[in-house]
């Protein structure tokens, strides 16, 4: 049923994209502000950081389920005119498919520089579960397959991927809860994580189940926040304020078979990275060994095991020895999500793992270390709780974007 | 058009969707049915509009024994609407059917969700929840929740040979 498509024939685009420009709202659950004004505060933060005009932004892009609000709004406000824009239906892997896209818009001179954005007030308005005015819903169709079983959310949705990778591989609950321990340390040394505190894998076994096999602290936490990132030719993008960010390669939404429910193709404890790997690793003429630091989402503790085993950064079953390892907490070989991630800096459907992946390669991460009369950071590469979380380094990042097991994106950026 | 109110949930197929209404036509009689592909011979689930393995648009529907194998499972100890809340922990359930299980490749399957429920269709005690896991075997009973419209649910086939022990989650949480 699936065909051997060779979707790794566009090489001559790498590096030939750039990042110039991220920003992000404080996360905050209870913002009082509407997405319109989040959206326009993140992407006028991210214009700042490059140091760009209104009137060299001339494309919009954005993803949201339906809780956000549409490109034109937040480009009249902040009086720029555009020669493209587009909204799409989508969560979480969505932020790399859509750089992607920007990129094709950009190629095919639909427009110079685009803006992507996410606005959400994911803790005040709509959240994952599909509570408040959104559980009073009919059910209708396909999800009649679904939803009266009570498996709605993310968590439930995910969690026979998670069960049955601990069946088929002995993974524990103590080697998975170390994402969380990590990436809590991380978190303890970014003043905008929405959760600074450092926890322990008991912090994480003694915190109460939702769905097994997730604990509370398993998850992430659902914040209001609005984050942005600006696209451009990588020959423009030295006329801006920042160093770039140039993408080697982008991998967009890609699936397992029947990604209707892809239970039926199994195993189910594999995941999209199995696919995506195909396409990313050639595309970006880069290998796992390659990678410095990495932003696997984690929407869950268990979705950034799953896809650093299956994009190849250890063999297929070790996730829980790589997790637990100590190879990916700052001062590790390969660091992962050094903001914090979803699961302690905020959930924001993957774009602020690309914001943190962007100033670590610019070696500019806004952590605790003191900064020069110019404003920049003098890193202490002190990684202990208050400190430092910029990585010695850093020249080359990747991104695993997840939707859902099936599905998922990837993006790998260098340092310009 | 089948239709019913389940658990606070409004639940509706519209006339339209030809393969839900046929397939929920099935279960509401109690009656287990998929649809197998005219070409090529293999089942699928759930319900669709052509074979995923050789796109034939045509199909008939056949009767499949509801028997099979927990695959995975996940266990809601949080639930989220009201009328969960108070049958938590429950059990989400994906079984393989012993029907065209390794078929038409190793790891391939009929995976047909369900919660874990008592055999007349309500969700499943504690005491029950607490004796099943990954290899538990189970057979197909149904939720009959509005006018033509039953869900099907999974149950501990108590005529089955059970593992000695089903695998589950290390972990207990509330004594389950």
């Amino acid at each position: 049923m699936t065909s051997d498509v060779d979707a790794t024939a566009p090489k001559y685009l790498r590096d030939k994209y750039a990042i110039i420009g991220v920003g992000e709202t404080t996360y905050t659950r209870g913002s009082n502000l509407t997405t319109r004004a989040l959206g326009t505060w993140a992407v006028r933060n991210a214009m700042e950081d490059a140091g760009i005009p209104a009137s060299e932004v001339d494309g919009m892009m954005s993803y949201s389920n339906n809780d956000s609000t549409p490109s034109p709004m937040i480009a009249g406000d902040l009086g720029i005119r555009l020669n493209f824009f587009m909204d799409v239906y989508g969560g979480g892997s969505s932020s790399e498919a859509l750089i992607g896209l920007a990129i094709g818009a950009i190629e095919a001179g639909m427009c110079n520089t685009v803006v992507v954005f996410r606005s959400m007030n994911g803790y005040s308005q709509v959240r994952i579960g599909g509570t408040g005015a959104r559980a009073a819903a009919p059910v209708g169709g396909d999800a009649v397959h679904t939803a009266p079983y009570g498996w709605f959310s993310a968590g439930q949705n995910f969690s026979p991927s998670f069960m049955r990778h601990m069946y088929d591989y002995g993974t524990t609950p103590e080697q998975v809860a170390m994402v969380k321990v990590i990436h809590s340390e991380h978190a303890s040394n970014n003043p905008k994580a929405y959760y600074k505190q450092r926890v322990t894998v008991d912090d994480v076994l003694n915190s109460r189940m939702i769905v097994k096999p997730l604990h509370l602290l398993d998850c992430c936490v659902e914040t209001d926040n609005a984050t942005a990132v600006i696209v451009t030719r990588a020959e423009r993008a030295y006329d801006y304020r920042n160093t770039p960010a140039r993408i080697l390669a982008v991998a967009g939404r890609v699936c397992k078979p029947r990604s209707d429910m892809h239970f039926q193709h199994g195993p189910i404890s594999t995941v999209a990275g199995h696919y995506i790997k195909d396409i990313i690793w050639p595309n970006a003429g880069v290998g796992p060994e390659d990678i410095d630091i990495t932003g696997a989402y984690d929407a869950f503790t268990f979705t950034s095991m799953l896809q650093l085993e299956d994009y190849g950064f250890c063999k297929k079953g070790e996730g829980g020895d790589y997790v637990s390892s100590g190879i990916m907490r700052l001062g590790g070989e390969r660091p992962n999500n050094t903001s914090g991630g979803h699961l302690c800096e905020g959930y924001t459907h993957g774009m602020n793992m690309i914001i943190e992946n962007v100033r670590q390669l610019r070696g500019e991460v806004d952590c605790y270390c003191p900064t020069d009369d110019q404003g920049r950071r003098q890193h202490t590469y002190d990684y202990s709780e208050g400190g430092c979380r910029q990585v010695r380094d850093a020249n080359i990042s990747m991104n695993l974007g997840w939707a859902m097991p099936g599905t998922g994106s990837s993006m790998v950026m260098r340092k310009g | 058009m089948p239709q019913g109110e389940y658990r606070g949930m409004n639940l509706t197929i519209l006339d339209v969707d030809h393969e839900n209404v046929a397939y929920f036509g099935y279960c509401a009689e109690h009656d287990f049915h998929l649809q197998k592909c005219t070409a090529c011979g293999l089942i699928r689930y759930p319900p669709g509009t052509a074979c995923p393995w050789c796109q034939n648009r045509e199909f008939e529907w056949t009767a499949v024994e509801g028997k099979g194998a927990v695959h995975s499972y996940g266990e809601v100890h949080q639930a989220i609407q009201p009328q969960f809340r108070e049958k938590a922990p429950y059990m989400i359930l994906i079984v393989d059917l012993d029907t065209q299980k390794g078929q038409p490749s190793e790891h391939e399957a009929l995976r047909v969700a369900g919660n874990l429920a008592t055999p007349d269709g309500d969700l499943a005690p504690p005491e029950l929840v607490r004796k099943v896991g990954i290899g538990s075997r189970v057979r197909m009973v149904f939720a009959d929740v509005g006018e033509g419209l039953s869900l099907p649910m999974w149950t501990l086939d108590e005529d089955a040979e059970q593992p000695d022990e089903p695998w589950r989650y290390p972990q207990e949480y509330n004594g389950v």
